[in-house]
């Protein structure tokens, strides 16, 4: 379990986090969403105690977690910028991490296998792509076992095979019980994956739900009605807490009601309906609709 | 007490089977942050690094290296009242000023290494008390250039006095006043040395800066201060190499102020400044 309470950084005058509360619940895995300066990989160094809070409190498993006694039974990281030594082997990289908790040689080799690093074990960690680099980086944060484990971005860069490695792997973890928390800017993936969220938007939380509220509660998410009778319908369908939309075709977007209760009212009504569509939301257009206003770096429009 | 085991009959109130928790993580297969295991976590990367090789092998070669090479050139050396044999020793003992550039490295390398790299985000993240890795640093480097840098200073004293002694100089022999002091002393002054660069590469945190000022405190520091008049340098037998060299006697500077374990105390005097320094940033700033 990870427990942020009012936690607040300042990197001189740029506030990267800014009264950040959240909780992370075990057993389940949860995505930490938010725009490219949000404040994640911050906030994940915070967890891991690297950077120090202006104000608030991170508790891993209920501790302080830089006063744990064994930090690599409580928490396994896996951070954005690559924290390897290039001069240094995959197996001494990881032997080095693992001496520090009396983790011996065997777990290694697991780790290693488990990260299908086994043909290049030995070979200096500075010569791996990104996606060997991420696969070692994430061989390190299982060393320990933690109970709670946070990966910064831990698809990027590997092939398709490591991302559903990655996808079996979190939801194996949740299973046993341990704390996941995973950050991604590739949402099809976060969808497949993650059943709660956490979104940040310029180091604030914008939200805290599960993937379904969150992709719920967006536009785009109601039922898609294609009738002649757009008008008619439209005018049946009215009341308050529902939203009936027509952009001058033949097609209503409804939202706050189900298909059943709208195919029933057009069928007392004798209305004719061609069409009727439960649609949803994704996660990626989701999370547009609610990051929209908190994006720090917005793309210029391509010509 | 009688236990009776193993009868088959259990009593009537046995507690029923556990209720299926929820599936229970493996036990965690990693044990308490103790100082010992972070001593050997550096080692492992000290050990497995090539700089540490090469660094090391270099410093051999000139130590004892160039010790030959000033025994063997030139008229050979003859002990007497203006020659006294620690004047010769320390003059054998050239290369230490060069290995101390190369030593240098070795310390700046273990922490600006680690954070040029990124490598010490993950030393921190699994040693988040942090200061047990500035000590593991530390006792490991001592533990690799004390023994190394001391069997250097005794291979190249023996072997320079076996070349002297070859081509007629006078025989020369650990117990002459001082010579034992500036054999073992040279070592002792590499040792401390390489602590002086480990604080300045874990206050500095960049290879390049670590080193450049660790070569202007030790290289061009002196050799600019030994360039001023006379009355104005009285504090250059304070600086950190001037210090150190009055107990292996620095060849070039034949007026010490400081009598040699003085001297060395005051470059102890620095290493430990610095370090406490540098205890202080791991502490306070943010990896």
């Amino acid at each position: 379990m990870i427990e942020i309470d009012g936690l607040t950084k300042r990197y001189g005058d740029k506030t990267a986090v800014d009264g950040l509360s959240f909780v992370v619940e075990p057993g389940v895995v949860t995505g930490f969403l938010g725009p490219n300066g949000a404040g994640k990989s911050t906030t994940m160094r915070m967890i891991a105690g690297l950077d120090r809070p202006d104000s608030g409190t991170v508790r891993v498993n209920g501790k302080h977690y830089p006063k744990a006694p064994a930090p690599m039974a409580e928490l396994g990281i896996l951070l954005d910028a690559r924290s390897v030594h290039p001069g240094l082997s995959a197996r001494n990289n990881l032997l080095a991490l693992a001496r520090t908790a009396g983790i011996g040689r065997r777990r290694v080799d697991e780790v290693i296998e488990l990260a299908g690093l086994g043909e290049v074990a030995g070979t200096r960690a500075g010569g791996f792509s990104l996606g060997m680099g991420q696969r070692l980086g994430v061989a390190a944060a299982l060393l320990g076992r933690p109970q709670t484990v946070v990966l910064d971005e831990p698809v990027n860069g590997l092939d398709p095979d490591g991302v559903r490695w990655i996808r079996l792997l979190l939801k194996s973890l949740a299973a046993e019980g341990r704390t996941v928390l995973v950050s991604s800017h590739l949402m099809s993936e976060m969808a497949q994956t993650a059943t709660q969220l956490v979104v940040l938007g310029r180091g604030k939380l914008i939200t805290e739900a599960s993937v379904e509220d969150f992709t719920g509660h967006a536009t785009g998410t109601g039922v898609l009605v294609r009738t002649p009778e757009t008008v008619r319908l439209g005018q049946l369908l009215a009341a308050p807490g529902i939203t009936v939309i027509n952009d001058g075709t033949d097609i209503l977007r409804v939202s706050g009601i189900t298909a059943e209760q709208i195919g029933a009212a057009a069928w007392r009504a004798h209305l004719p309906v061609y069409e009727l569509t439960p649609t949803h939301a994704s996660l990626e257009e989701a999370f547009m609709q609610v990051t929209k206003d908190s994006i720090e770096y917005h793309a210029g429009a391509t010509r | 007490m009688t236990a009776v085991m193993g009868t088959g009959l259990a009593p009537a109130h046995a507690a029923p089977a556990p209720a299926p928790a929820p599936a229970p993580a493996p036990a965690t297969v990693a044990g308490p942050v103790t100082q010992v295991r972070v001593i050997r976590a550096e080692w492992t990367k000290l050990r497995a690094l090539r700089s540490t090789r090469w660094c090391t092998l270099i410093t051999a070669v000139l130590i004892v290296g160039l010790g030959a090479l000033i025994a063997g050139s030139g008229t050979a050396y003859h002990v007497s009242a203006g020659n006294t044999a620690a004047a010769g020793i320390s003059t054998a003992l050239l290369g230490v000023l060069f290995a101390q550039l190369v030593l240098g490295v070795i310390g700046v390398l273990a922490f600006s290494g680690e954070y040029g790299t990124g490598m010490i985000r993950a030393t921190l993240a699994v040693v988040p008390a942090r200061l047990p890795v500035l000590w593991a640093k530390l006792i490991v480097l001592v533990g690799l250039v004390l023994p190394v840098t001391m069997v250097c200073a005794f291979v190249d004293f023996f072997a320079g006095a076996a070349i002297e002694s070859s081509r007629g100089g006078s025989v020369l022999s650990l117990t002459e006043p001082g010579v034992l002091r500036e054999v073992a002393g040279s070592s002792l002054y590499l040792t401390v040395v390489v602590i002086i660069g480990l604080a300045l590469g874990a206050l500095l945190r960049k290879t390049a800066a670590g080193l450049s000022v660790f070569a202007a405190v030790f290289f061009v520091i002196p050799i600019v201060v030994s360039a001023l008049p006379q009355n104005i340098r009285g504090f250059a037998s304070y600086l950190p190499s001037n210090a150190g060299g009055a107990l292996w006697g620095t060849p070039q500077d034949a007026a010490h102020v400081l009598s040699p374990w003085t001297g060395f105390a005051v470059l102890c005097g620095y290493a430990v400044v610095l370090t406490a320094l540098a205890a202080w940033r791991l502490r306070r700033r943010d990896a």
